[in-house]
């Protein structure tokens, strides 16, 4: 009886198998180098303050199927770039009272590496943590005298891609200590908070289950080293913010707001997650 | 002869609003194990009203978490939960009512929702319309579809 039950299970299981591979399935042992050049760190030991959770980390790449991964591999194939040509026009075009352009302060876009590996940090001169876009429309009001941009609108995240590319294949490396703990550790209280009418939370679908198929959509560990992601779906580039947003909603809540102290906290914690992995924005996400 | 008409309609609006057998979601009694004996509506589930709560994304999606051998006509069925084709065999009517209403009775601090259940959430929403919500909330299911979901249970067996 019980052997009966076993191997029908077994049966059952080859069967559910089959469906996800219906569904085009991941290599998930594949290395991600970017046009035949760039390694990037797909996956590698959890940062420590992760130990006791997880021992290893992966980009979200790692879940995606064969033709979403190949799509990443080739700046030619990769549509996030080009919001990224268009950034690099916006990096120089002059706006607002003040007649000045980013390039008029930072030069060229590449004294950006560095920074996109590194946010949300602790900004001294500022008093909190702070993601890119609040630094982007802190010079586009204070030095530019230009209207900020909205948070998850498009020039807003075409510049973050701009921002990601000169940090490409650098370890994300966001300090969990120092003046930003606390802020780190609201965002890890956040992570762990069970949401909505379903009560899930982050860690839930993305800690506990990454790797396993809920319904069509193969979990991932919710990594945003990949940041901004051009996804399929919505053939545009995604603000990391607007994707907590969703992933909030999809637990029948009522999500933060994009901007919100509560996302600035928990796009911190989540971005640290993610330290030692490559920065690899815009990634091309399903 | 019109105002009797929309009294009457009035009168079964209420009738069917509050339900009057049905055992209400704060009302229901569990017992130690997490395992709910009395059934929810007293009209037996329906097991193809049951197939439907569980296959579709609209109703119970329960194959978002589980698969199901006896479901396989319907594509993608999930790796969260555990497989439940046989639970017929190995659970009681009242151990899934259990499980449905509220599973975190069963199974502490388990991902699986509860389907029958009303208020205590954390920020709850409209729907997955990103709206805040007041408590309490319809919950997920009706007393009628868990129990139609428990008959469709209780047929997963060696046939
Ligand atoms: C009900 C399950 C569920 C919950 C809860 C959930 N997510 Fe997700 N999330 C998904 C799915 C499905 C996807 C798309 C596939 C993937 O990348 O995992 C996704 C994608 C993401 C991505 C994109 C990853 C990439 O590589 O592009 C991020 C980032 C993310 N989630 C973060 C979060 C955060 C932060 C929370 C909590 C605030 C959260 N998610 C809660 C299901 C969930
Ligand atoms: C978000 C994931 C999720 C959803 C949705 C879900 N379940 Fe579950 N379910 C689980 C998990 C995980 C368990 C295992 C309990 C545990 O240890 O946490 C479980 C356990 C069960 C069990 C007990 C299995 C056994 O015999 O041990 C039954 C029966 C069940 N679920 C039925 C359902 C039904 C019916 C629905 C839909 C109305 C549903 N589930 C929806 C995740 C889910």
């Amino acid at each position: 009886m019980r052997n009966i039950a076993t191997s029908r299970l077994a049966f059952a299981v080859a069967g559910a198998l089959t469906l996800a591979a219906g569904a085009a399935m991941a290599d998930e042992e594949a290395d991600l180098v970017i046009n035949g050049e760039t390694e990037m760190t797909v996956r590698t030991d959890a940062p420590a303050h992760l130990q006791d959770a997880l021992d290893t980390i992966y980009s979200g790449w790692v879940f995606r199927n064969d033709d979403t991964q190949m799509m990443q591999a080739d700046d030619f194939d990769n549509p996030g770039m080009i919001f990224v040509d268009q950034a690099m026009d916006a990096w120089a075009a002059v706006d607002g009272s003040e007649g000045k352009s980013c390039a008029s302060c930072h030069e060229g876009p590449e004294s950006m590496a560095g920074v996109s590996a590194t946010y949300p940090k602790w900004v001294e001169t500022a008093g909190e943590v702070r993601t890119t876009w609040q630094q982007i429309n802190d010079c586009r009001e204070n030095r530019m005298g230009a209207k900020p941009w909205k948070i998850t609108g498009g020039d807003m995240v075409a510049m973050q891609a701009l921002l990601a590319v000169q940090s490409r294949g650098m370890p994300v490396n966001v300090a969990i200590d120092g003046p930003g703990a606390e802020t780190w550790e609201k965002g890890k209280e956040i992570y762990y908070t069970r949401y909505g009418q379903l009560e899930l939370s982050c860690a839930n679908c993305h800690e506990d289950n990454y790797g396993n198929y809920i319904r069509a959509d193969h979990l991932s560990q919710g990594q945003i080293n990949g940041f901004p992601t051009y996804r399929l779906k919505n053939a545009k580039l995604n603000a990391v913010q607007a994707r907590f947003e969703g992933c909030i909603r999809d637990t029948r809540a009522e999500p933060f707001k994009a901007g919100s102290p509560e996302f600035v906290a928990l796009e911190m914690y989540v971005a640290s997650r993610g330290n030692g992995l490559s920065v690899e924005g815009p990634s091309v996400r399903n | 002869m019109r105002s009797l008409k929309v009294t009457l309609a009035a009168v079964l609006l209420t009738a069917g609003a509050a339900v009057a057998e049905d055992v209400a979601p704060e009302k229901v009694v569990f017992d130690e194990y997490g395992a709910v004996e009395t059934s929810l509506t007293g009209v037996p589930g329906d097991p193809e009203a049951g197939r439907e709560v569980m296959s579709s994304k609209k109703i119970g999606n329960c194959i978002a978490c589980h698969a199901v051998a006896q479901l396989s006509d319907v594509p993608f069925h999930g790796e969260v939960g555990p497989e439940l084709s046989w639970t017929g065999e190995s659970r009681t009517e009242a151990e899934l009512r259990g499980i449905l209403v509220n599973s975190k009775k069963t199974f502490e601090g388990t991902i699986m929702p509860a389907y029958y259940k009303t208020s205590g959430y954390i920020r709850p929403g409209e729907g997955f319309t990103s709206k805040p919500a007041q408590e309490p909330l319809p919950p997920l299911l009706s007393a009628q579809q868990i129990e139609d979901t428990i008959a469709f249970l209780m047929t997963l067996k060696d046939q």
